[in-house]
């Protein structure tokens, strides 16, 4: 029963991993490819460990699985919220649909 | 290997060669950067996959060593495309 659970979490997933990958060849920005894959592959990668911590149970393998759900959780908007950080001072403009850009104009106030 | 591992690899193995198609077409430095993050959280989920189908916990070790150098990486390149010193 925990199995088949799990790998119905896993499945979910997987599915969210596609997603965001496919987001990240397919749309035309830096900031859009940012947004797209970092939200859909955390999340994915977050269901797969917590599957991992269903068909094994409270084992090593299932805690070492928990504190790999904590990094994860952690580390990722840090890193997406510092790269577009970095992209935005290093000179990298916006698409040219997009409608606004707060970051640019709090920078002249 | 039951066939929904089987599956599920494959997506997994297809979701990596995107990243690595952004990773050589990119227009500029922050969009591979992006997509090497990216590819390092899909590798994580890769790991697990492999502890349940193997029954090894070692291979958990591997993801979350993994997952902490990928973002200490990440920030590095961050901080490099910003310009600026890292003492600051």
């Amino acid at each position: 029963m925990n199995e088949t659970i799990g790998l119905i979490i896993i499945s979910i997933g997987i599915m969210f991993d596609f997603f965001g990958c496919v987001g990240l060849v397919r749309l035309p920005d830096i900031y859009n490819r940012l947004q797209a894959a970092t939200k859909c592959v955390t999340l994915g990668t977050c269901l797969i460990l917590l599957g991992a911590l269903l068909i094994n149970g409270v084992s090593a393998l299932g805690i070492k699985a928990v504190i790999c759900i904590v990094f994860i959780l952690v580390t990722s908007p840090t890193a997406a919220h510092a790269l577009a950080r970095g992209a935005h001072q290093s000179g990298v403009k916006l698409w040219e649909k997009s409608v606004c850009d707060k970051y640019e104009e709090d920078k002249h106030v | 290997m039951p066939l929904i591992y089987q599956i599920l690899i494959g997506i997994l193995l297809i979701c990596c060669f995107l990243c690595l198609y952004r990773i050589g077409r990119g227009p500029t430095a922050p969009d591979r950067t992006v997509a090497i993050d990216i590819l390092g959280i899909v590798i994580v989920g890769f790991c697990a996959i492999l502890s349940i189908l193997t029954k090894k916990d070692f291979y958990m070790n591997i993801a979350i060593a993994w997952a902490l150098l990928s973002f200490i990486g990440t920030i590095a390149l961050a901080k490099y495309l910003e310009g600026k010193g890292f003492d600051e």
